[in-house]
């Protein structure tokens, strides 16, 4: 077994409003940041674990992600392993 | 009837729940531990309000996980009658037996008002004892209760008749002034495709005593409680 780092990223899917995304924009607005077109927010996630292989510590991130890290039915995940 | 009021980590709406069962003389009812997986033979489980281990991750993400709700979730799939009432209701989506999912409300604010309800479906088993001639003023206090499901899921509760009641203003009119929270066909409560399932975002354990403000509450649980006793 192997010690992996995983970095996960859950956004919200297109087309998904994101409430805080709007609101930070409009406080950038408010601070003369005229060129803002759009925020966006998300979470970011480290975890670490042991694994057989790089594909499988993938394989783990990737299933605890899509049930528990992110609600597939608003948002979409990345998985990086470094 | 026997009804079962689960308590989360941080569920606070769950004496008012259990409080509101016994107001209306609905028979025994008792708390059931997250921690535990006996259901203690209930034939209605409540789902109550609060902020479930802190909100944190997703309102209900984690609650989902917890012991008691994979009894919970076979209850419901074997046709038991479940109400999850606002932290309840995300528990629900989160679980999977309700479609969609819930996003932070637009505006960003926590709101905490009395809110009138168009009820949509008459024949559910949690409708069925609700006036025909009026709205229900019930309050919401919620951060998250700005409902979200793609465009297919939304046709198919529409279609269905699942869209149980919805945000309107004080004379019945469905407007965008009456939507507290951005959700989306100003949807408030809906039930699954078997009809024994309702989550809603507005507390009617908050409404069933008149020194509280309003009863309306109080038909959500009598019709339960007709169902049940049928």
């Amino acid at each position: 077994m192997r010690k992996f780092a995983a970095k996960i990223e859950v956004k919200f899917k297109p087309g998904v409003l994101d409430p805080q995304g709007e609101t930070i924009k409009h406080a950038l607005l408010n601070l003369d940041y005229t060129d803002v077109e759009s925020v966006k927010t998300g979470k970011l996630f480290w975890v670490e674990l042991e694994s057989e292989s790089i594909a499988s510590a993938r394989k783990t991130v990737k299933e605890l992600s899509d049930r528990l890290l992110a609600n597939p039915v608003i948002e979409d995940f990345e998985v990086e392993i470094v | 009837m026997k009804s079962g009021v689960v308590v989360f980590p941080g569920s606070n709406c769950d004496f008012d729940s259990y409080q509101a069962v016994k107001t209306i003389n609905a028979g025994e009812v008792v708390y059931l531990w997250h921690a535990d997986t006996s259901l203690k033979g209930v034939d209605v489980v409540i789902l109550p309000g609060g902020f479930s281990y802190g909100d944190y991750l997703r309102s209900g993400a984690i609650a989902r996980f917890s012991p008691i709700m994979k009894s919970v979730v076979s209850f419901a799939k074997k046709g038991g009658t479940v109400i999850g009432i606002c932290n309840g209701f995300q528990i629900l989506l989160e679980a999977g037996l309700l479609p969609g999912a819930m996003r932070k409300n637009l505006g960003m604010r926590f709101v905490c008002n009395d809110v009138y309800l168009k009820i949509e479906n008459f024949n559910s088993r949690f409708t069925r004892k609700c006036p025909r001639d009026k709205t229900l003023k019930i309050p919401i206090a919620h951060a998250e209760g700005n409902y979200f499901a793609d465009d297919k899921t939304l046709k198919e509760l529409t279609e269905t008749n699942r869209i149980v009641f919805r945000y309107c203003n004080k004379n019945g009119n469905v407007t965008d002034n009456a939507n507290p929270n951005g959700a989306q066909d100003n949807i408030a409560g809906i039930i699954n495709s078997d009809g024994n399932v309702l989550g809603m975002m507005p507390h009617p354990e908050r409404a069933s005593e008149m020194i509280l403000g309003s009863e309306d509450g109080r038909f959500i649980f009598e019709s339960i409680v007709e169902e049940t006793n049928k």
